[in-house]
């Protein structure tokens, strides 16, 4: 069983991800959408939207940020006073998420236009994201000190999947809520490609490079005539 | 100089009836799908109203266009990039199905389903987005033909800077008056709509200028429906994507004019090329408020004069399309006679749509059961030639639409338009044209030919006359990225992949 969830599920869920994305994007990047609802309903989906995405977005951040650099976090952590302040964050981080998505989950139930265009996979999705969500919370409760404890339990684990050399030896003797904090992310990542999760990996950061405005021309503009000047035809096709 | 060329259309507000038929064969052509039922690429509004959606004009509230700064550079009005990517969550400027309408339709099946009863059946309205029962609160139209004015017409920011005196004399029941705005997509020079999408988009068209949405890259951050300040821009619920109006450019391309132009009964709209310097574009749009509308109209270039001709082909226009931009009824009207201008130019996208702003009646007072002209009698030969202030639609409404507020264009314009008018009705009454006439046609800054020119294109135009569409050589487009060849005698209709809402 461990064997099924904590090394055949996560390659399996990183190759459906990886694999389907890429072929969704190249044969139907239509499909490729954030699908905003926000034109139907705004009042809640602020409320909802900003909190829940900003929250997330900032705890991935630091998730990411264990992995990568788990030494920066245990030095980060040699102070107790500083342990406190980033578990703190962390939780305040998590609560305003769990609020975001609890406002995200009853607009979509209560909204009738909100309701009209959600499909089964928006359920599937949301009910993904609130196990991981309230199983991140119950383990900053329950077992405390997680930022502390993470980097020697969580990130080896990680670390060893990725160097395909997998140890579920590591994360097989944790509790139940441990377990399911990251069966539920392998979850996720089965999901991922197969519902609007996509819009993740769409985040435009292109835009702030890009010029303001964009013309397509399909005949190339063989010259450029500059009236008075000496040399008037300057070609550039 | 580097040119590049723009279909443009052309509204002559005079003729406009009101009658919506552009927009029934725009809704029939284009957007008779579930997601676009709210959308009305094309839609006819009766001035002065809020419009659709409601208050759009109102850029404090939408955020639409672009806005010059203290130090004379141009801004989004919306956003600059980095707060643009903030507001993917939510974007607060953006309308909501309400702003616009809620679509519906009615249950006709009940008609013939009903039991046997007293009473006849009825056909309840219910809603086009959850399929329920609604009640009509208010629709593309509400306001047509000024019903409701008390809350619509009373509410039009266009009114501002209007003497109180004139507003109040624009809502009694013997001097009220109203004109039709037809509006599609304004194909802008500077559009904001194309500044605004984070995913690149949206893109103008560099051959005829027609700025269209590539869905396959939309992914609904829908910063476009608010950045745009005609609110031409729509977000399909359904599907999850960003749809315009596309000036039909699958029509245009197979010679044929849009289908709102093309079933215009009142034949108010023309279609044709205009020639623009792309390097004036940014100096048109940055241009100090009193210089804007000049400096759009100077980016628009000559297609007679030799330069441009010369330019043009440098830059790859083929040579019809010159010819066509020589015949433009564009070119005539916005350039050669200087009837035609842009709407809402204050908000700096230059606008490549244009109107010919209206006449409308002299006011008019009742006294003792007769109704008298507030003209003397002298006057009224020349009808308002020389008191268009008396004008029932004030002249200060209609600059506030068409001239940023600029009363002296609007004047201009009327009073060539009055000219012609007395200059023909001279002709074909009298019989002869008196020197009072040909004075007024010069204070008018136009002569006879020009006149005869003006009256023909307006009232006894050809549809070859009205719709000049360049030759598209869809052709050569294809060879760049299809051999043309190897596709001979396929049929390119239909959807390889129907456009699915992403689960």
């Amino acid at each position: 069983m461990s064997l099924l969830l904590f090394v055949v599920l996560p390659y399996v869920a990183t190759a459906l991800a990886l694999v389907v994305s890429i072929i969704r994007w190249r044969r139907d990047p239509f499909s490729v959408s954030a699908v905003s609802s926000q034109l139907l309903e705004g009042r809640k989906l602020f409320w909802g939207s900003v909190s829940f995405h900003w929250g997330i977005t900032i705890i991935l951040i630091g998730h990411l940020a264990a992995l990568v650099i788990p030494g920066g976090v245990e030095l980060w952590n040699g102070s107790p006073a500083r342990l406190y302040l980033l578990e703190a964050t962390g939780l305040a981080l998590a609560a305003w998420t769990l609020f975001g998505l609890g406002v995200l989950i009853y607009r979509r139930l209560t909204s009738a236009r909100v309701r009209a265009i959600t499909t089964p996979m928006d359920l599937v999705v949301l009910a993904v994201i609130l196990v991981q969500v309230v199983t991140g919370i119950w383990i900053a409760v329950g077992y405390r000190w997680g930022s502390f404890w993470g980097t020697s339990v969580f990130v080896p684990y990680i670390r060893s999947l990725l160097v395909l050399q997998p140890r579920p030896e590591l994360v097989e003797p944790l509790p139940f809520v441990l377990q399911a904090h990251v069966v539920s992310f392998f979850v996720f990542l089965v999901i991922f490609p197969f519902s609007r999760l996509v819009h993740i990996v769409t985040v435009p950061l292109g835009y702030l490079t890009r010029p303001w405005q964009k013309v397509v021309r399909l005949n190339r503009e063989p010259y450029v005539y500059h009236p008075g000047s000496d040399e008037p035809l300057e070609r550039i096709g | 100089m580097r040119v590049r060329a723009q279909m443009s259309m052309l509204f002559h507000l005079d003729k406009c009836i009101g009658c919506h038929t552009c927009s029934v064969a725009c809704k029939n052509t284009w957007t008779d799908r579930e997601g676009a039922e709210y959308m009305w690429w094309n839609n006819v509004e009766t001035r002065p109203g809020t419009g659709y959606p409601t208050g759009w004009e109102d850029q404090d509230h939408y955020q639409g266009g672009w806005r010059r700064d203290e130090k004379g550079r141009l801004r989004l009005t919306l956003h600059s990039k980095a707060q643009g990517l903030g507001r993917l969550f939510f974007n607060p400027a953006m309308p909501e199905l309400d702003d616009y309408y809620e679509p519906f339709t009615f249950q006709y099946g009940d008609l013939f389903s009903a039991p046997p009863s007293d009473q006849q059946p009825t056909a309840r309205p219910i809603s086009m987005v959850t399929g329920d029962e609604m009640e009509i609160a208010s629709g593309p139209n509400w306001d047509d033909d000024l019903g409701g004015s008390d809350v619509y017409a009373r509410n039009d920011p266009s009114l501002e800077g209007l003497h109180p005196e004139v507003q109040e004399q624009m809502q009694e029941i013997e001097r009220v008056v109203f004109n039709y705005l037809p509006r599609i997509c304004n194909h802008c020079l500077n559009p904001s709509c194309v500044a605004a999408c984070p995913s690149g988009a949206i893109y103008k068209r560099a051959e005829d200028g027609i700025v269209l949405v590539n869905e396959n890259k939309c992914r609904a951050w829908r910063m476009c429906v608010a950045a745009c300040p005609y609110k031409k821009v729509y977000y399909n619920w359904s599907t999850g994507k960003s749809e315009k109006c596309i000036l039909c450019f699958p029509r245009m391309e197979t010679g044929q004019a849009p289908a709102c132009a093309h079933s215009c009964v009142g034949r108010i709209r023309y279609m044709g090329v205009l020639l623009y310097d792309q390097d004036r574009i940014t100096d048109a749009a940055a241009a100090p408020d009193d210089e804007l509308l000049t400096a759009q109209l100077d980016a628009i270039l000559d297609p007679w004069d030799p330069e441009v001709v010369l330019a043009a082909e440098c830059a790859g226009i083929d040579s019809g399309w010159v010819d066509a931009a020589r015949r433009s009824p564009a070119w005539k009207f916005v350039k050669e006679w200087g009837l035609a201008l842009p709407l809402h130019p204050e908000f700096r996208t230059v606008a490549m749509m244009f109107y010919i702003p209206p006449l409308s009646p002299v006011v008019s007072t009742i006294e003792r059961g007769l109704t008298r002209l507030d003209l003397s009698s002298g006057d009224v030969d020349f009808e308002l030639f020389d008191a268009l202030e008396k004008a029932r639609l004030p002249v200060e409404y209609l600059a506030n639409l068409f001239s940023n507020g600029d009363v002296e264009v609007i004047k201009k314009v009327l009073r060539k338009m009055l000219a012609v008018r007395i200059y023909k009705r001279r002709q074909s009454v009298d019989g002869t044209i008196d020197d009072a006439t040909l004075a007024l046609l010069d204070s008018a800054d136009t002569n006879p030919e020009e006149v005869e020119d003006i009256y023909r294109l307006t009232t006894l135009p050809s549809i070859e006359e009205r719709f000049v569409l360049p030759p598209y050589h869809r052709e050569t487009s294809i060879e760049q990225l299809d051999d043309p060849l190897s596709h001979k005698g396929e049929v390119g209709a239909g959807f390889l992949q129907p456009p699915r809402r992403g689960a």
